[in-house]
């Protein structure tokens, strides 16, 4: 199953080729290129990395960027298969792995990279994370229903029969406002890494490399991650200025993230075993009615104490939620439709999500509001019994009281395949 | 109007020099070998040969049908071994072509659109005789200039006819031939490009004409007045700029011909011009007449490629291949939106958008291959 697209290539080192001598010359400024690297000679090693910047591993059972301590920043990107060639396909997914590799260890893409190849030739790599670290970055791949059939039942790339019976379309919710062209799409991939730029250049590169077979559907960048994966972070916050995520499933937990997370061998299909089904939903916020509601309105629709991300039943964030305390007037202190009780697993048959979402704002609408939101994502091992259960808990104007205040205009589910070994490719199990 | 004579005696020169350069200089391509007649209808397209001998051919075209035809001697991925344009009814033209051992096309293209109805044409005898990088690399550019010169001529013939039509104030005439005309001039477009002064004031469009503080001029000032106005008041004096600049153009692309290096970027920048200014719909503002462009777009990027052909198969076959299936795919979701009978192409502002996002994707597949192309033509040098 090797080939040249997917063994393991040492890759082109970004920071080698301008490294601090490149970092030297930027600062040197004013003395000109040339200057710059020959004083780089004997400039001092690099002082110690930032953990931030660091690589993340590529290989392994799972993919990263699932249960990878979130990073600050998202390039996400759903695209459309154009081909309907089996192999054009295959191909794609392995150049994808290659080229991802690559990146993620900091390296540019091809075997000449951004600045080694023909004068007369565009650049293999698109150059603009030159000099920059491998700044966390993972990148994830989710597979499409429309990757296994197409609407009129037959398939393309003759995966029909790989196609898991969880991977249908999501239910209509009540109060959806979804748009066709911000929803679906046969594939997805979500690059995360602590800086912006290493993010994009990712996504691009994916998306150069696959012109002719995929075509971008939408796209979303999102900064000031919302969720927290990992004990060790700090729960942030998102645009309503609510800590998010503290209930979330954490890498450290174990049980949750094997119970939650990860689909098992009893669930099949084969292919998709150690992998995950991911939901995305591009929630705008109404954020400037949301700004004019009392601090008081607001914590009792959420639940939580605004500053500290207490319960409202008492306690700091990461109290247990008491549903049952009440207040000196005797009514429940987590009102019967605030945010977090809806959303609980306790009222949800003990569904958890892995809940990765991020910030956006893109830009303004015109009208003197921010278009600003919520791009909410989640992995979970069964999407009807985890996301659909508890989205039924909380969409429709009688249920969740932050349903004035937001509504969710995309929607999308992916199955991600597991992680690949060094000689492999992502869904390589599909086509053996 | 142009009389027919001046632009055949044109041709024929063209003819004659081609045959000088690519085969023995001292043979007199014009008389080597008896005429052959092309009798082209509208329907049909009858060569009284099939089966040729190397060296020149002279192929006398009479048009016996109701449209305005062509006819084309193509190679392998139809690289242009020679063509005569703008045969009007009941006319004759001579096509002087030197061939090689091998197989070609002949094709008649009755309205002077299509792939044309084809006939296949056995050259036996004497084979090419190989070339060297260097020698590849000017025959490519020779080639691409004769295609420059092809469309050149019809070039001037049309927008004759579009200024003339302009200046006799007949407004539905004019915009019939609006896009006919500037078919010509969008293949070409790499050429114009080069003389930096004339294209601006030949092509530019109003929004930079304003910002540059200049008159605004040219095709889509005409453009404006037929479309927003309906009618021609004060074009005479764009008109007649345009048509002179328009000559210009030619005669500086004749002096100074494209390189072949130049070609293969050229080929890119036709595709780039799709890109930014077709698929927006940006270029015909006030017309729609976007995809004829678009389609001259692409025919002009392809007769670059199809100059370059043989180098680009000698030093990457497997580019070749993939060229040749996104071009395919281009034309496939391109003619979707043409009337085959009238030869009329969709106005932009009546696509849908996933029609528009269709062409965008099979533009951007194609885009990547073509953007190989300039480095390949570079190492062979």
């Amino acid at each position: 199953m090797s080939t040249d697209d997917t063994a393991p290539k040492p890759g082109l080192s970004r920071r080698k080729l301008l490294g601090a001598a490149g970092l030297g010359a930027l600062a040197a400024g004013a003395a000109g290129a040339g200057a710059g690297y020959a004083a780089a000679d004997t400039s001092p090693p690099p002082v110690q990395p930032d953990p931030d910047a660091l690589p993340i591993p590529f290989d392994g059972v799972h993919q990263a960027g699932i249960v990878t301590p979130s990073q600050d920043r998202l390039y996400f990107v759903a695209l459309d298969l154009t081909t309907d060639d089996r192999d054009s396909l295959i191909a794609l997914l392995k150049q994808w792995t290659a080229a991802s590799r690559q990146m993620t260890q900091g390296n540019d893409v091809g075997k000449l990279g951004a600045v080694g190849g023909s004068p007369y030739a565009p650049p293999e790599d698109t150059g603009e994370a030159l000099g920059l670290p491998p700044s966390g970055l993972t990148i994830t791949i989710g597979f499409g229903r429309g990757m296994f059939v197409d609407g009129d039942g037959t398939s393309r790339f003759g995966l029909d029969g790989q196609l898991p019976d969880l991977l249908a379309d999501l239910p209509s919710f009540p109060g959806d406002r979804l748009d066709a062209a911000l929803s679906g799409g046969d594939l997805a991939i979500q690059a995360c890494a602590n800086d912006p730029q290493v993010a994009v250049h990712a996504v691009r590169n994916l998306v150069r490399i696959a012109f002719g077979r995929a075509s971008v559907r939408y796209s979303q960048m999102g900064f000031g991650r919302t969720s927290s994966t990992s004990s060790a972070q700090v729960t942030a916050r998102n645009l309503f200025g609510f800590k998010d995520g503290t209930a979330n499933i954490k890498v450290e937990e174990k049980k949750d993230v094997e119970d939650h997370v990860w689909v098992h061998e009893e669930d099949g299909p084969d292919w998709l075993v150690g992998g995950s089904y991911l939901v995305t939903r591009k929630i705008d916020m109404r954020i400037e009615i949301w700004d004019r509601e009392s601090l008081e309105g607001q914590e009792a629709i959420i639940g939580r104490a605004k500053g500290s991300g207490g319960p409202l039943s008492g306690g700091d964030e990461f109290a247990t939620l008491d549903f049952e305390a009440t207040t000196d007037e005797g009514e429940p202190a987590i009102g019967e439709v605030a945010h977090v009780r809806l959303a609980h697993p306790d009222f949800n048959n003990g569904a958890k999500l892995l809940r990765r979402g991020y910030n956006f704002v893109d830009g303004s609408n015109g009208l003197g509001q921010l278009s600003a939101g919520l791009f909410f994502i989640a992995y979970q091992r069964d999407p009807v019994k985890q996301f659909v259960q508890i989205q039924n808990s909380l969409a429709g104007s009688t249920k969740d009281l932050l349903n004035e205040y937001i509504v969710h205009v995309g929607s999308a589910l992916f199955a991600c395949p597991p992680g690949v070994t060094a000689d492999g490719y992502w869904g390589d199990r599909l086509f053996v | 109007m142009k009389s027919p004579l001046a632009t055949l005696g044109v041709l024929t020169i063209a003819a004659l020099s081609l045959a000088a350069c690519a085969s023995d200089p001292s043979s007199d391509g014009a008389a080597a070998s008896g005429a052959l007649t092309v009798a082209a209808t509208d329907s049909t397209c009858d060569v009284s040969a099939t089966k040729l001998e190397a060296g020149p051919s002279t192929f006398k075209v009479t048009n016996k049908g109701s449209k305005v035809t062509e006819f084309y001697v193509y190679a392998d991925g139809d690289r242009i071994m020679g063509e005569v344009e703008n045969v009007g009814p009941g006319l004759s033209r001579d096509l002087v072509v030197d061939l090689p051992k091998g197989t070609y096309e002949g094709a008649c293209k009755p309205g002077m659109i299509g792939d044309g109805i084809r006939q296949t044409l056995d050259v036996s005898g004497e084979a090419a005789k190989p070339l060297s990088d260097s020698e590849e690399l000017t025959a490519a550019a020779d080639s691409y200039a004769r295609y420059v010169k092809s469309q050149s001529d019809a070039l001037i013939d049309k927008t004759t006819e579009f200024v003339d039509a302009v200046k006799a104030g007949n407004v539905d005439e004019a915009k019939a031939l609006f896009p006919v005309a500037r078919t010509y001039w969008e293949r070409i477009e790499p050429v114009a490009e080069k003389f930096g002064d004339l294209d601006p004031i030949t092509d530019g469009r109003e929004p930079d004409a304003i910002a540059e503080g200049v008159d605004f001029t040219g095709w889509h000032r005409i453009e404006k007045q037929l479309w927003v106005e309906n009618n021609t008041e004060g074009m005479d004096v764009y008109a007649d700029q345009l048509l002179d600049n328009v000559k210009q153009i030619v005669m500086l692309g004749q002096d100074t011909p494209l390189t072949a290096l130049e070609l293969a970027q050229g080929s890119k920048g036709l595709l780039d011009e799709v890109a930014t200014g077709k698929i927006t719909g940006e270029e015909d503002e006030f017309s729609h007449t976007d995809l004829w462009d678009f389609k001259a777009n692409i025919e002009g990027s392809q007769g670059a490629i199809a100059a370059l052909r043989p180098v680009l198969e000698a030093a990457d076959p497997e580019l070749v291949k993939q060229l040749d299936t996104q071009f395919a795919a281009v034309d496939a979701e391109l003619n979707q939106h043409q009337d085959k009978t009238t030869g009329d192409w969709t106005f932009y502002d009546q696509l849908s958008k996933d029609q528009v996002k269709a062409l965008s994707d099979a533009v951007a597949a194609l885009s990547e291959p073509i953007s190989q192309v300039a480095a390949v033509v570079a190492k062979s040098a």
